[in-house]
């Protein structure tokens, strides 16, 4: 089945139909999502907006094949996720994602230039690490250590990381989400540029209403169900967002 | 080098202190397990050469005294390969310089061409040439304690005269790899020699032209040896044979089997107890870094690292410590191996004795290290690898705690909220401390094991040579003495008690079970030589019925009531049947003991003696010597003063080697385990200790929360240390229960004190360098990390 859709002149990369998520805690089932269907296109910057608990890090884990839905099916392009084992998801990860994470999870024992390395050696058709770490800024501390960085810089490193193997898609949970407002900015500006250059679908999860601005399309969550999906008529830059 | 093996590196360095604990502790195994393997097969090996190339004997026997014309049906018996008759008899030797006699063993070699059997190799000096008259060869040990070189003149007493025999060679026998005369447990070097003599000097000096008395069997391949003794004894017996006997029973092969047996042993005791100990650190170490480095883990997955791919990265953690201490155990083990090589070259005399490096033990070192690296962390690196990415990311949800069993049942007041959170950290991870309790047991363990031999040698000593052997000097007579001799003997001025013994070889039978020993006939009360019972009480020697040792009843599955049949080899050979009448304590040899009038009476005999036990007059002695020596009668002479203290002089020393190896192998595991406990518990709980250190508590306050732990931890680690090394003892003497020795079970107060002081002082020491560590916390970035 071919599940790509064409909307405006936009091939679908995720289509995603009624999943659902229920967590097992304890004695507590937890529904982290409730039938959520979407579609997220080639190019995009889409930002997931929900407080807390809303299941948008849910959403996108299971977007970037961390997790898998209870109930419903989702495609990358021609290929369905759900129906995918663990080893596959493994290299659907490897070939097509790039991660972001809310705390970095850089490796504390590898350099900046190592960290992007580390991934750069398993991908097929990487860009160099030093270009990585210069699309974000931080070739000139390249070879410093996680602990040697500030939160923002360690944050731009995780990003270089995520775009070093050029993927298709790049997921970020939360990105500015331990940072102060200047360095949010600085790291959403690096995430936007990557988006323009190198027309990365990019899909950023924030409680941050004013990120939203910077969006093509902002998915409202809430309580696991989408509350409304707004398109942006214009863009707002990073530098321009105050919060 | 790829990305994820330099991380590999940097994490093994940030836990350089708890991976070296570790290194250690797989190198104490493999050391122990690497010396043991390397020293047995090069003891095998040498042994094995010098039994071939010097053509060692598989069966012997001696008798009275058998014509040479016995001889071909002896070598036309089936099985026999090749076959030597000879003369043997043991004199007495009055060696300058030194006042008590010392015991020659004469043994005749050819008076043309080699031996057939048991040849000697000739170290220094020359063989005796050809019917050279009064030229012997001497052992190597017997002359290396007299300073014996060739050319030197010796003096025996034979057959009641003095005669002189001069020295032409120094050698060695496989017949006598270790010399220890009969009747004796111990190698005495100075007092006991063999030498090696023209047949035809000893011929004329016991008047045995065209008889012999010793005959020395090789078998041919796929032969019963039982089929062959049994042979030998019929044909011999007209001619006074006590008996034939394999290489079983002969003593020079029987210590060199009990030390090949040792060795073993210890190749699989300490492999068991130190990798164990290991796997164990391992496991605590490796689950603590995979419970630190869950988002380091999640975030390779979500990259594409395979789960394959990430538990490989864990692994090669493990193996890099595991192959370490394989590679630094192995070093030490060759090195511990040639010394034990050194100290054998005293024992066991071969033409040499190199230290050869096994390598299939070494490899199977590193793959018994690696299976045990592989079992200790299995359950952590497989929870690293099926961790699904997605909950990863997630922090771990903190641990739940609660009130545990103990303060139910300890009112609140007695405990302080530091120690409350000790007692609750304690019980929420019951396992792991039972474990580390375990670990730190095994440490108390291992250095009561190594402290029990010396107590158990000591206990021996004491036992049988002072509270139950009191006598100073045994003497022993060519031919059974009669009153007359006794009486001259015992009455020899500076002799102040005196007791007769008879002695008579025998072959003992118990339903399927039977042994050749020697039965000994002891007046009903004796003072010198008392038997006593495990509880140290003496037993009287009843009027009927024969008294076993406690390994003779073992042997022979015989106690109190049974009744066992005896077969005298000597005089008359009656066959007897005799009830068992005591079961006395014994640790040396297989004895059997009854009443001297009873004896006499079953062999048909008068009151004779075969020897007799003195207690001396230590200022009269030299002239008691003197005066035994010159007695025809005499046919040996043991000290037990001298003998026991050559033996504590190479024993202890040797000993005491092993001891101090392992004394620091129970050190190792003591800090190994203590500071591994402490460092993770410090890293675990850096958080709590830096947030308590913010709100004002001191130092000392939050150390207590983390010592509280290790003190309970090692107090309660010391008895059960103290009952796991006695069960260790336990296991070991049951291991090196020979029918040489039989090892006490008795650890004295001093080793269980030396044991825990050992761990005492390694938890003081693990405990200061973590409680600088606390000092040094730098509490506001620990605060700012995200747990």
């Amino acid at each position: 089945m071919n599940a790509s859709k064409v909307q405006a002149g936009k091939t679908s990369v995720f289509h995603a139909v009624d999943i659902a998520k229920i967590y097992q805690m304890g004695e507590v089932e937890v529904h982290a999502l409730r039938g959520v269907s979407l579609d997220l296109y080639e190019g995009e910057f889409v930002v997931l907006l929900g407080a807390s608990g809303s299941g948008k890090s849910t959403l996108l884990n299971i977007l970037g094949g961390l997790d898998s839905p209870t109930s419903g099916t989702v495609h990358y392009r021609d290929h369905e996720l759900t129906a995918s084992d663990a080893s596959q998801l493994t290299q659907y990860r490897r070939d097509n994602v790039g991660f972001v994470f809310q705390f970095y999870n850089l490796i504390p024992s590898l350099t900046a230039r190592e960290n992007v390395e580390l991934i750069t050696e398993i991908a097929t058709s990487p860009m160099d690490a030093m270009d990585a770490l210069d699309l974000v800024g931080l070739k000139p501390r390249a070879d410093h250590f996680p602990a040697q960085l500030s939160g923002g810089e360690q944050q731009r490193v995780a990003i270089a990381r995520a775009i070093a193997k050029n993927p298709n898609v790049l997921l970020c949970d939360e990105p500015t989400g331990a940072l102060d407002v200047q360095t949010g900015i600085v790291v959403l500006q690096a995430i936007g540029q990557i988006n323009r250059q190198l027309g990365t679908t990019t899909a950023v999860i924030t409680h941050n209403a004013e990120i939203a601005k910077m969006a093509d399309r902002v998915i409202l969550l809430s309580d696991g169900h989408i509350a409304g999906i707004e398109t942006n008529s214009t863009k707002f830059a990073a530098q321009d967002l105050r919060w | 080098m790829r990305k994820l093996d330099r991380k590999l590196l940097r994490d093994l360095y940030q836990l350089r202190g708890q991976a070296a604990a570790i290194v250690l502790v797989i190198a104490a195994g493999v050391a122990t397990f690497v010396m043991s393997m390397c020293a047995y097969h090069s003891l095998t090996a040498t042994k094995d050469a010098f039994y071939r190339d010097y053509r060692f004997a598989d069966v012997f026997t001696s008798t009275h005294r058998a014509p040479d014309a016995l001889l071909p049906r002896l070598r036309d018996i089936e099985g026999v390969a090749a076959i030597e008759t000879r003369l043997v008899y043991d004199v007495l030797l009055d060696v300058v310089g030194m006042s008590e006699p010392a015991t020659a063993r004469l043994i005749s070699v050819p008076d043309r061409g080699q031996s057939e059997l048991n040849q000697v190799y000739i170290r220094r000096g020359r063989m005796i040439e050809p019917l050279h008259t009064g030229e012997v060869v001497v052992s190597e040990v017997f002359a290396a304690a007299h300073g014996f070189v060739p050319g030197d003149q010796v003096r025996a007493i034979i057959n009641g005269k003095t005669q002189s025999m001069k020295i032409v060679g120094i050698a060695l026998s496989p017949e006598y790899v270790i010399q220890v005369q009969p009747g004796s447990v111990l190698p005495d070097d100075k007092r006991f020699g063999i030498f090696w003599i023209g047949r035809r000097d000893l011929e004329a000096a016991f008047d045995m032209t065209g008889a012999f008395n010793s005959v020395t069997v090789r078998l041919a391949l796929g032969h019963e040896t039982v089929r062959v003794i049994d042979e030998l004894d019929r044909l011999l017996k007209p001619y006074g044979s006590v008996g034939a006997y394999d290489r079983d029973e002969q003593l020079s092969h029987r210590y060199l089997s009990d030390e090949l047996s040792q060795l073993r042993g210890m190749a699989v005791m300490a492999p068991a107890i130190f990798l164990g100990v290991a796997a164990f650190l391992l496991n605590i170490a490796v689950s603590r870094i995979i419970t630190q480095q869950r988002e380091q883990i999640a975030a390779l997955k979500a990259f594409g690292y395979s789960d394959f791919e990430v538990g490989a990265h864990y692994l090669n953690l493990v193996f890099v410590i595991s192959v370490g201490g394989s590679i630094a155990g192995s070093l030490i083990g060759f090195w511990m191996g040639a010394n034990m090589m050194g100290m054998y070259e005293e024992f066991y005399k071969f033409p040499a004795l190199t230290f050869l490096i096994h390598w299939p033990a070494v490899a199977a070192a590193f793959l018994m290290t690696s299976a045990a690296a592989v079992v200790g962390t299995f359950l952590s690196v497989r929870s690293a690898v099926t961790l699904p990415p997605a909950e990863a990311i997630r922090p771990e949800a903190p641990p739940s705690y609660r009130a545990s069993w103990f303060e139910r049942v300890v009112p609140k007041r007695f405990l302080a909220p530091e120690m409350r959170m000790v007692v609750r950290n304690l019980t929420r991870r019951p396992v792991r401390a039972a474990l580390s309790v375990v670990g730190i047991a095994m440490a108390v363990a291992v250095m009561v094991l190594g402290n029990f031999s010396l107590d158990a040698m000591n206990y021996m000593m004491e036992f049988q040579f002072r509270l139950a052997q009191r006598q100073d000097l045994t003497v022993t007579f060519v031919e059974p003495a009669t009153e007359s001799v006794m009486y001259e003997v015992q009455n020899l001025d500076g002799v102040l008690e005196s007791e007769t013994m008879r002695s008579v070889a025998t072959r003992i039978r118990f339903q399927n079970r039977s042994r050749r020993i020697g039965i000994m006939g002891l007046l009903p009360d004796p003072q010198l030589y008392r038997l006593l019972d495990a509880d140290e009480r003496e037993v009287r020697v009843p009027e009927f019925g024969i008294m076993l040792n406690s390994k003779l009843s073992e042997v022979l599955g015989a106690s109190i009531g049974d009744e066992v049949i005896v077969e005298v080899l000597e005089g008359k050979r009656p066959t007897l049947t005799m009830e068992v009448s005591a079961i006395v304590e014994e640790y040396a040899g297989i004895n059997a003991y009854m009443n001297k009038r009873l004896l006499h009476e079953v062999l048909l005999e008068s009151n004779v003696a075969s020897g007799a036990f003195l207690k001396v007059d230590p200022n009269r002695i030299d002239a008691v010597f003197a005066e035994l020596e010159e007695r025809p009668g005499v046919g040996s002479v043991t000290i037990k003063d001298a003998m026991m203290q050559s033996f504590e002089q190479t024993v202890a020393e040797n000993i005491l080697v092993m001891r101090s190896f392992i004394v620091m192998f129970a050190a190792v595991i003591a800090i190994g385990v203590v500071y591994n406990t402490a460092k993770i518990s410090l890293s675990e709980r850096q958080r709590d200790l830096a947030t308590m250190r913010v709100m004002g508590f001191t130092n000392r306050e939050v150390s207590t929360v983390l010592l509280g732990e290790i003190i309970i931890f090692t107090v309660l680690a010391i008895p059960l240390g103290c009952v796991i090394g006695y069960g260790l003892a336990a296991v070991m003497t049951a291991g090196l229960d020979t029918d040489n020795y039989r090892i006490p079970l008795v650890i004295s107060r001093n080793t269980l004190l030396l044991a825990s002081s050992v761990v005492v002082v390694a938890t003081i020491l693990s405990a200061l360098l973590v409680q600088r560590r606390v000092k040094r916390l730098d509490l506001i970035s620990v605060l700012k990390t995200r747990d």
